[in-house]
């Protein structure tokens, strides 16, 4: 990595770039907390999840399971496994950052799909900090006012099914899972899943389907040889990401 | 429902904080890179086929259907995020209207 320091145009064409990811990804915490109000976790507990998880997917993947019929601890261990994910871009992201201590334990807590996008390809470490932070700070502010927004609308609005609020949680997972749909083996491992997460629904408690269709990305990852197409989102895969 | 909030909420943070203080050769091996890059494709589409084909216990067939139908048409187009989310929700919400 070079050390050139930033010019003033670069930094502001980083911070612009970050903020309009932040303001796009932000909004759809209405949608979450909409949805999450309507799969029956109080207007609490949906800020809570927001503030402390912070993860959108995983977020999602607690109330889906929980509106589904489930089992609340299925639903939490669900969102956790979604969660590795960002282990895998604390990997990546760690060396990139070269943080310790206090600044650390901070960056983990904004280290997410848009943060790790917004900052992976940059070329010096001052570059990758200020994107991730930017992105990072702008989301977490953005996405928990709109959480909070959204919880307190959508619990005024009555049956959530009338608004078709229910399917905006399939559509939500659908785009979440887009840009990771470009390779053979990802759309063979997506399919089967789906497959065998439905074919469980009339046999297993509900929240286990889910869980299981997690054990093709075992098998298959075990089983598969070849080299690895990276997952790691570019800027490219987040709402609002054109640079 | 609490406790679930609180374990996975705190959970997850500790996820991102393992992630960003391992040394970086865990990635090296092949299969654990393989497994962790697939796991989330596996849970979201899981997630997707249970959300949209599943009420409780039983498959079925419904308005949400055509919401994700409208949602694929839009990522195909690569139409924003929130526009794909609410549009999938107005056209299942249309679609229990008729």
């Amino acid at each position: 990595m070079t050390e050139a320091a930033l010019t003033p145009s670069e930094r502001s064409a980083i911070i612009r770039d970050s903020l309009a990811v932040g303001v796009a990804t932000g909004a759809y915490g209405i949608g979450f907390g909409a949805v999450s109000v309507a799969s029956g976790l109080s207007v609490a507990q949906t800020c809570v999840l927001s503030l402390v998880m912070f993860t959108g997917a995983s977020q999602f993947a607690l109330a889906g399971v929980v509106a589904a019929g489930g089992a609340p601890l299925s639903g939490a261990a669900t969102a956790l496994l979604l969660g590795t994910r960002n282990t895998l871009y604390g990997l990546r992201m760690g060396p990139l950052l070269r943080w310790r201590g206090w600044r650390r334990a901070a960056a983990a807590h904004v280290l997410i799909d848009e943060s790790t996008a917004m900052s992976v390809t940059r070329q010096t470490t001052e570059a990758v900090r200020l994107g991730f932070v930017t992105t990072g700070v702008s989301v977490f502010v953005l996405w928990n006012l709109a959480t909070a927004a959204g919880a307190l609308a959508g619990g005024a609005v009555g049956d959530p099914r009338a608004y078709g609020l229910d399917a905006a949680v399939g559509a939500a997972f659908l785009a979440l899972l887009w840009p990771r749909l470009k390779d053979h083996r990802n759309i063979l491992v997506a399919g089967l899943a789906a497959a065998l997460a439905l074919s469980l629904v009339p046999v297993a408690a509900p929240g286990v389907p889910v869980l299981a269709a997690g054990g093709v990305a075992l098998v298959v990852g075990v089983l598969a040889k070849g080299p690895d197409p990276t997952e790691i989102p570019g800027p490219d895969d987040v709402a609002g990401g054109h640079h | 429902m609490w406790t679930a909030v609180l374990v996975a909420g705190v959970g997850c943070y500790l996820l991102k904080l393992t992630g960003l203080s391992l040394p970086e050769r865990v990635l090296s091996h092949a299969t654990v890179e393989r497994v962790a890059d697939l796991i989330p494709v596996a849970l979201l589409a899981a997630l997707v086929a249970v959300q949209v084909g599943s009420s409780g216990t039983a498959l079925t067939l419904d308005a949400r259907a055509l919401g994700l139908g409208f949602a694929l048409v839009g990522l195909l187009l690569r139409l924003p995020f929130l526009v794909v989310v609410v549009g999938a929700a107005v056209v299942a919400a249309l679609g229990r209207l008729v």
